[in-house]
């Protein structure tokens, strides 16, 4: 495999302050450009932890989390956010604002303090908008926008930044069937068209299992596999992560969970 | 255009600051009269300078703490400001520095004592805190301040009310020249972090992927601000409302991205004082009211209808 390698994350270990048990022990995770990687757990497992270790937002206690052969936390906000563009789980809209101008916004990391937006950055800022199949909405509201709509926005941001990594934390959290398929088809779309690499973090875990190439799960902030979705998504280790039962089935050559009654155990 | 409105209004406000007076000075004696080259000119100058000080610190505050109802006034350092100036009322302190270098220093006192209550943990300077730290700190030092205005002569309570209530009736060209010097700097850190405060509206850690050095920002922000404020307080007094009114006018005009909003905020603030000074100067002439009580007259009905269009929506 000779994709270019981004993110490298090697067995860190984390601690928040004042807690008895590490929230990271021990994981690794890497994003290759033109794969999308799935961070699969339960809640409170550790997915967000690691993603703040590997930005260089938290400094593992062991381990190391490179970007580009440099540490994480070396890098400086701006010289990271032309490498990683982030769609955050939440944020907030303190002044209302309308989509073109959000969407700016991912071209801080290219302008000087003073200096006005140059054309290049409309133009990034257009084709992240055409990309993302936002165009029509650039003047609009973001506050009447509808959540798939505002999720796409959201990635249209982060693809303003132009980035080699594209990192989404929960993003179709809230959305129905054709929304959340739409933005999954777009990520997948920028990972095969656009050589973006791709770290997904997710509750969904047939929609990973179908998308990603490779897949991560975590289980109280330890590795409890990483490869292959079908070598990863077993019944043993997915009831044991879950804590529920399941069954396995196989649909396009992918593994698929289907959550079990409790009543079904004892038949 | 809304520029060119905006220069009009500036020009508008500073020229009625020189035209009208308690004394008549025609229009052809305009360029010769003493009493305008020596005392109305260089009120008025000041008058611009510190309404769009408090202004622009005021529109950086609630970008900062990320609270649209934020005012220079809510971070303590006016609190700190009355007191170090009714002290040295207090203490008899008759040169003429001495108010405005008391003042000073305890607004300066008032904002490093926030400022070190708003670091959470040592390190990280946390907003929500800093609004806290800065309401304790004003209560605190307001309470003070009222215990020894209550222990003071007649003569004494008049002046440290008439201070309290903010006045430009200090105003001369070294203090005009004194605010051209020390103004530059924080008003050029604080739009410098105009993009950056874009960010922080959508919080800290979206603000840190799209590129921003959080900390850093906050910092100079709230430093930067808390200077303007300071020096502001030290030659006028406790001005009220123009810090929090302000700033939203200029959001309904020019919306809410800090480049144009900030230089509109200080352009708008400073023309607003100016002519609240005026109406100061010339509404019971030859008396002359405290210009915070003008301006609160004016900031304090516009203050409630942000209020219930906030609470409404």
């Amino acid at each position: 495999m000779d994709r270019e390698l981004i993110l490298d994350v090697r067995a860190v270990s984390y601690r928040y302050p004042e807690t008895a048990r590490d929230a990271l022990a021990g994981v690794s995770l890497v994003a290759r450009a033109g794969e999308v990687h799935a961070v699969l757990g339960p809640n409170g497992s550790g997915k967000t932890t690691l993603l703040r270790v590997a930005l260089g937002l938290a400094r593992p206690a062991t381990g190391s989390a490179a970007i580009l052969g440099q540490p994480a936390a070396a890098w400086s906000r701006r010289d990271l956010a032309r490498i990683v563009g982030v769609v955050p789980q939440r944020e907030d809209h303190l002044f209302p604002q309308r989509v073109r101008e959000t969407v700016l916004l991912g071209r801080y990391p290219y302008l000087s303090v003073w200096g006005a937006e140059r054309p290049e950055d409309q133009a990034a800022v257009d084709r992240a908008l055409a990309r993302c199949d936002v165009s029509s909405l650039a003047t609009r509201w973001i506050w009447t926008l509808s959540g798939g709509e505002y999720q796409r926005v959201r990635l249209a941001r982060a693809l303003a930044q132009e980035p080699k990594l594209l990192v989404l934390d929960e993003p179709t959290a809230s959305l129905d069937v054709r929304h959340e398929m739409e933005l999954f088809e777009l990520v997948r779309a920028l990972a095969d068209q656009d050589g973006l690499a791709v770290v997904l973090i997710t509750h969904h875990v047939n929609l990973a299992a179908r998308f990603a190439d490779r897949v991560l799960l975590l289980a109280d902030g330890r590795t409890a596999g990483d490869g292959a979705p079908a070598d990863v998504l077993t019944r043993e280790t997915v009831e044991r992560v879950f804590a529920w039962p399941v069954s396995i089935a196989s649909f396009d050559g992918r593994p698929q969970m289907i959550p079990l009654r409790k009543q079904e155990e004892h038949s | 255009m809304r520029w060119l409105g905006l220069m009009v209004v500036v020009v508008l406000a500073l020229a009625l600051a020189v035209v009208l007076g308690p004394a008549h000075v025609s229009l052809a004696d305009l360029t010769t009269s003493d009493i305008v080259r020596s005392l109305r000119l260089p009120r008025a100058l000041l008058a611009f300078l510190v309404g769009g000080s408090l202004a622009l610190a005021g529109a950086g505050l609630q970008a900062l703490v990320r609270n649209p109802l934020a005012d220079p006034s809510l971070l303590g350092l006016s609190g700190g400001a009355g007191l170090g100036a009714v002290l040295a009322i207090a203490l008899h302190l008759n040169s003429p520095w001495a108010l405005p270098l008391a003042a000073f220093a305890g607004a300066l006192g008032a904002m490093a004592l926030v400022y070190r209550l708003g670091l959470v943990g040592g390190a990280e300077l946390d907003p929500r805190i800093l609004i806290l730290a800065g309401v304790a700190v004003g209560a605190f030092t307001a309470a003070v301040t009222t215990a020894l205005v209550s222990l003071s002569d007649a003569a004494e309570l008049r002046n440290a009310f008439l201070w309290l209530w903010g006045g430009l009736s200090g105003a001369s060209w070294d203090s005009v020249l004194l605010l051209c010097v020390y103004a530059p700097l924080p008003v050029a850190v604080l739009l410098a972090a105009a993009r950056p405060l874009d960010l922080l509206a959508l919080g800290e850690e979206p603000a840190r992927h799209l590129g921003a050095d959080v900390e850093a920002v906050k910092r100079r922000v709230y430093l930067a601000a808390s200077l303007l404020t300071a020096a502001a307080v030290a030659v006028s007094g406790v001005i009220g409302f123009v810090g929090l009114v302000v700033p939203h006018a200029m959001r309904l005009l020019w919306g809410h991205r800090h480049r144009p909003l900030l230089p509109a905020a200080f352009l708008g603030g400073g023309a607003l004082l100016a002519l609240s000074d005026t109406v100061a100067r010339v509404a019971v002439a030859p008396r002359e009211l405290p210009v915070g009580i003008v301006t609160a007259l004016i900031g304090v009905p516009v203050f409630v209808l942000l209020l219930r269009r906030w609470t409404a929506s």
